[in-house]
């Protein structure tokens, strides 16, 4: 039985309660009421009904931002994740010479952050200065001034965030292949089975449950993009969003239309489409997991 | 695992792609380190270390603190980093703080509202925190909080995710018997909060404060957002700012970013289980 015991609970959970109330409760309902306002700036809101939403439908800058941002969140599920499987493989071995070590060079990127590693990406990039480039001069000739981060601003921020984030999602695959049931493992081994049909019958079915987990993370996290670009293209005559909108993310939009141009109430009807967005991606998740037969 | 070789070709199989990637990793923050150090005249005639006729082929002579010197004396990073550190520090503090009562509170009592108020703790995880980005703001210009450390702070005082944490913490490691044996010793209910469940919660509570503590020294989204005199500004901001002042700089750009990274990796390499077991846990939250 739980305890009953006064008003210990309430008061253990006020300072939570009042906070959670005032600042997620409250602007939350209130983003569905501005969504269907237009405004210059808090305070100046105009009723305009589900105008907001229509108009997105339309915007086309809208529609890049949501192209821009689906590029780089495939490249995060369909490059970085099945790397990080890979590495995690790789590390799975108890008699591995230097495990830890290597977990903790995998992981470090993780603590520079999204402003910090976009520092560091921006000048890597660059074209003249850029390591990247002087690297690629030495050793093979390769033209200095070749814009990386002009041309092919997603697959380089892409690459970015797979340094950032690869060590962070190993560590879950890792965790996920320690709890493998070994006599299963074993089973298969002796039934015959070879290493790859070991992996796909045995080792994949036992971490799919984790798998799902971390494509949903890998989702909800590429998804709100909007640190690296802003940063390597903040300070340039672009504003963020880099040559030709070519960076412009669904998050970066709501910031300018939310900042820049003001507008609280297009800023939420897109920040709703970003929330239904997600969450129909969390319901995917919870029905393939579901699906398990664990 | 069967089949592990302990063979020379063995060990190059496995280990020569793992070092690859090893180095692949470090080459930015080895570059950043050499970059830091390089004066302007040599920032561009080598890749890292600067060419000389010292040990290896280095100039280590023509290696200087100077960037870091012109970090606080020119760019006036020293404000960024006390802003910093007081934002990240009061938030870790109070946010623990608040979750782990709250968690506890969820976990351990039986009271009106407990269905209700879990469930709210559970559906705000899906949130995604740009939603609240413009009532947010809004609410904080009719609160005249716009441009403080208070309006900055408050929102994030009391994340969902901390209480689902602690909730799931305290129903793990809090021993019924143990209370109520305080309470038979005549303990406050308040007071066996603070004396005998925060000690248990001990794990958590270290993991939440680091992870919540890395939460806000790397944030910049909402310092952005709220703050407008750069006085107030903490490091990512300052940077950002930075960056567009002295764009061809690299060398104190480099420092810059170091400086910002370097409080946080030491941590990591002093605290490294806990900061795992945060950020894995914390992940809940996306």
């Amino acid at each position: 039985m739980r305890h009953r015991s006064g008003p210990a609970p309430y008061i253990l959970l006020a300072p939570f309660l009042f906070i959670f109330a005032l600042f997620i409760v409250y602007p939350l309902v209130r983003s569905l009421g501005l969504a269907t306002e237009r405004s210059f700036g808090p305070g100046t809101g105009e009723f305009v009904g589900l105008e907001n939403f229509r108009l997105l439908l339309v915007d086309p800058l809208f529609w890049k931002a949501a192209r821009n941002t689906l590029v780089f969140t495939a490249g995060s599920v369909f490059i970085q994740l099945p790397l990080a499987l890979l590495l995690a493989l790789a590390l799975n071995r108890p008699d591995l010479r230097g495990r830890s070590f290597y977990r903790l060079i995998f992981f470090s990127p993780q603590l520079v952050g999204l402003v910090f590693s976009g520092m560091l990406a921006s000048l890597m990039f660059e074209k003249r200065t850029g390591l990247i480039n002087q690297s690629l001069h030495a050793i093979f000739g390769f033209s200095l001034d070749y814009p990386w981060l002009q041309i092919h601003i997603m697959p380089m921020l892409i690459i970015t965030a797979l340094w950032m984030y690869i060590g962070f999602n190993m560590v879950y695959f890792l965790a996920a292949l320690q709890n493998v049931d070994k006599s299963l493992t074993e089973a298969a081994l002796i039934d015959g089975a070879s290493k790859t049909q070991r992996f796909y019958h045995v080792t994949l079915p036992a971490i799919r449950p984790v798998g799902t987990f971390v494509v949903l993370l890998s989702i909800i996290g590429s998804v709100q993009l909007f640190e690296l670009p802003f940063i390597i293209f903040g300070q340039t005559p672009y504003g963020g969003s880099g040559p030709d909108n070519r960076a412009l993310t669904l998050v970066m939009y709501l910031y300018r239309q939310a900042f820049e141009t003001g507008d609280l109430g297009y800023a939420s009807a897109l920040g709703w489409i970003i929330a239904v967005f997600l969450f129909i991606a969390g319901l995917g998740q919870l029905v393939l997991t579901r699906g398990d037969r664990a | 695992m069967s089949g592990t070789r302990k063979t020379v070709p063995g060990v190059l199989l496995t280990h020569t792609p793992l070092l690859a990637a090893a180095t692949v990793t470090l080459v930015p923050i080895v570059w950043m380190v050499t970059s830091s150090l390089k004066g302007i005249d040599d920032q561009f005639n080598s890749l890292f270390l600067p060419k000389g006729d010292g040990l290896l082929g280095v100039g280590w002579d023509k290696l200087t603190l100077d960037n870091f010197v012109r970090l606080f004396e020119e760019a006036d990073l020293g404000s960024a980093i006390l802003n910093s550190l007081f934002v990240s520090s009061v938030s870790a503090i109070l946010a623990t703080l608040a979750c782990a009562a709250g968690g506890f509170a969820l976990a351990h009592y039986r009271f009106r509202g407990r269905g209700v108020v879990t469930v709210l703790v559970l559906c705000a995880l899906i949130i995604p925190p740009p939603l609240l980005l413009a009532p947010t703001y809004e609410l904080l210009y009719h609160l005249s909080l716009l441009d403080t450390f208070t309006g900055l702070l408050l929102p994030g005082f009391a994340p969902a995710f901390g209480v689902f944490l602690f909730r799931q913490a305290s129903l793990q490691s809090v021993p019924r018997e143990m209370l109520e044996a305080a309470r038979i010793d005549g303990c406050g209910e308040i007071r066996a909060f603070f004396v005998i469940v925060l000690p248990l919660l001990r794990p958590m509570v270290g993991a939440f404060m680091l992870i919540t503590f890395l939460m806000w020294w790397n944030n910049f989204i909402s310092p952005q957002v709220i703050l407008h005199d750069p006085e107030k500004f903490p490091l990512a901001v300052a940077i950002a700012q930075l960056k567009g002042v002295y764009y061809q700089d690299y060398g104190l750009q480099m420092a810059a970013t170091l400086v910002s990274v370097a409080p946080v990796m030491i941590l990591f390499l002093m605290l490294q289980k806990e900061f795992i077991a945060g950020l894995t846990a914390g992940a809940v939250k996306g």
